[in-house]
């Protein structure tokens, strides 16, 4: 079933990307992740231009984590104070994200910008992951419990002036670290077209020291108001959100993350976390030999 | 009927008197307007026409037909890849003025049997003598190497398309040539040339020109995109929240 897009101005195959959508939900309903790392690359893989690949992911993103923010709004187990915190830095990282998009856009390094920063981000976060995974599936086998690591912020952190309680989160610290943490999400949203739960969720975690309980809920907030504000910074400056794309990615996505918060209710976390880590690195790799190997497409052509 | 309609069914009567030993072409194209639908997936266009020789007097040898269907001229910056310290990134650039976002050529025999070098370059025909108008300090080398680069990117993304010895002419004066659109092409004024050419000299033009456009929901998208980016941003997450919800909503009776 082709369907034309009417601002990447080609067609494709709507069933193609309803399917994409579908997994990408699946998995981000599974582990409650917005999925947007895998959106990217696959419709740039299927020939959608980067930049509309990027600004119709994000709003893919936001349809993902709606139901997830109403459900831990509902249980109590979204930090309001500190989400706020986090989106307004994050709309701010937005922001330096578009003039960071034009600028490499201007210098024609924005694919390999793109690339560079998807091997790091999903390299780094992936290794992290896997190592912990792993940690824990030996703990388990053995019978061991791991030692439970005590919950401290970082001590740059609390070197930062001006100090706020964030009751929820357990925390009494400057509001800059969460704010500077929204920002460098910001910024991968507005370049990457992802949410950035995978950099906020760790971050929370070990460098700000939040709760357990209100981490994943706090950064579902975050990234929900981000990738909508990114998506509007997307429709006024790069004009290249497609509507019809973004419907298509929806109709999978949310349908897919229902299923997957099913099946992530029935398997044991560590597994489920072991499988993250392995698509992660896996996705990195790629991405990776993609940068290394010789490209399809020696020339590209932009018009102005 | 008014006086321009009648001086419309007279000029090519006029034509044919003032130019009496020379012949003319009467061309047609099968749409006069393309209109790009949810479902477009590409078009075929069908070039056809009729050869008018004074006094109906074929000449000896038959003569040929060359099609050549131009899209909207675009001004292009094109990069080339090259391997810098272990990774592929953009390295050298080449700007230019007037590369056609579109051209079809068809013919009725190979371009190189029916037309000189010379004469292929004056009328553009073929890709390889397209002029693009180089805008940038580039070599001749380096702007030869883009341009064959441009012209391979756009012939695999059927942007750029040739198809010699497709023309069919019948009986000498009815001629029909067939060149796809592909489902890339962008809205604009298309111009369909169509040139006679007798012992590899063009004894005649003529042009005929297509629209093509967006229509109706795609039209409309394209424009609020570009016309009204706020309400078309609020769209999108309207639309974003809205789904998701409605699965959450749904999800939960279950």
């Amino acid at each position: 079933m082709d369907l034309y897009l009417p601002v990447a101005n080609l067609s494709v195959n709507a069933l193609v990307i309803i399917a994409l959508g579908g997994v990408v939900g699946l998995l981000s309903g599974m582990f409650g992740v917005g999925g947007g790392f895998l959106t990217t690359p696959l419709l740039i893989f299927y020939g959608i231009p980067p930049t509309v690949a990027a600004a119709s992911a994000a709003s893919q993103v936001t349809g993902a984590s709606v139901s997830g923010v109403f459900t831990h709004m509902a249980r109590g187990t979204v930090d309001v104070r500190m989400g706020a915190v986090l989106t307004a830095g994050g709309v701010v990282g937005a922001v330096i994200g578009v003039f960071l998009f034009r600028l490499f856009q201007a210098l024609g390094q924005i694919d390999t910008m793109i690339g560079i920063l998807y091997v790091l981000m999903l390299g780094g976060i992936g290794m992290l992951m896997a190592k912990e995974s792993i940690q824990a599936l030996v703990a388990l086998k053995t019978g061991k419990r791991l030692a439970a690591r005590k919950r401290r912020h970082h001590p740059l952190v609390a070197a930062l002036p001006m100090r706020w309680r964030f009751y929820r989160s357990g925390l009494y610290i400057s509001p800059l670290a969460p704010l500077l943490l929204g920002m460098a999400t910001g910024i991968l949203t507005m370049l990457l077209g992802v949410g950035g739960g995978f950099i906020l969720v760790p971050a929370m975690l070990y460098l700000l020291g939040m709760t357990t309980q209100s981490v994943v809920g706090t950064s579902l907030f975050q990234i929900l108001f981000v990738t909508m504000a990114t998506t509007m910074m997307h429709a006024l400056t790069t004009k290249a959100v497609d509507l019809v794309l973004a419907m298509l990615l929806l109709i999978g996505s949310v349908t897919g993350a229902q299923i997957g918060t099913r099946i992530s209710m029935t398997v044991r976390p560590e597994y489920l976390r072991i499988l993250l880590a392995a698509i992660v690195l896996l996705v990195a790799a790629r991405m990776a030999l993609g940068l290394g190997f010789r490209p399809d497409e020696i020339y590209t052509v932009e018009v102005r | 009927m008014n006086r321009r309609a009648r001086r419309l069914l007279l000029a090519p009567a006029l034509l044919l008197l003032s130019a009496a030993d020379q012949p003319i072409l009467v061309p047609d194209v099968s749409q006069r307007e393309v209109e790009i639908q949810y479902s477009f997936t590409g078009a075929d266009l069908l070039l056809f026409g009729a050869i008018v020789y004074p006094d109906g007097r074929q000449p000896k040898k038959p003569a040929d037909i060359l099609v050549v269907l131009k899209g909207p001229d675009q001004s292009i910056t094109m990069r080339e890849k090259q391997k810098v310290a272990g990774i592929w990134i953009n390295a050298d650039t080449a700007r230019f003025r007037s590369a056609p976002s579109f051209y079809a050529m068809a013919s009725s025999r190979p371009i190189e049997q029916v037309v000189d070098q010379r004469t292929a370059a004056i009328y553009e025909m073929g890709v390889e003598k397209l002029q693009l108008s180089p805008s940038s300090l580039n070599e001749s080398a380096e702007l030869d190497r883009f341009q064959a680069g441009l012209i391979d990117l756009r012939e695999r993304a059927g942007l750029y398309v040739e198809r010699a010895g497709t023309v069919e002419i019948t009986e000498g004066v009815l001629y029909r040539a067939r060149l796809p659109l592909s489902a890339r092409v962008i809205v604009g004024d298309y111009t369909a040339e169509t040139f006679l050419v007798q012992d590899g000299r063009v004894v005649a033009a003529a042009v005929r020109d297509i629209t093509i456009r967006k229509s109706g929901f795609e039209q409309f998208m394209a424009v609020a995109a570009e016309e009204w980016p706020f309400l078309y941003g609020l769209a999108a997450i309207a639309l974003a929240v809205g789904m998701g919800w409605a699965a959450g909503a749904i999800a939960r009776r279950f």
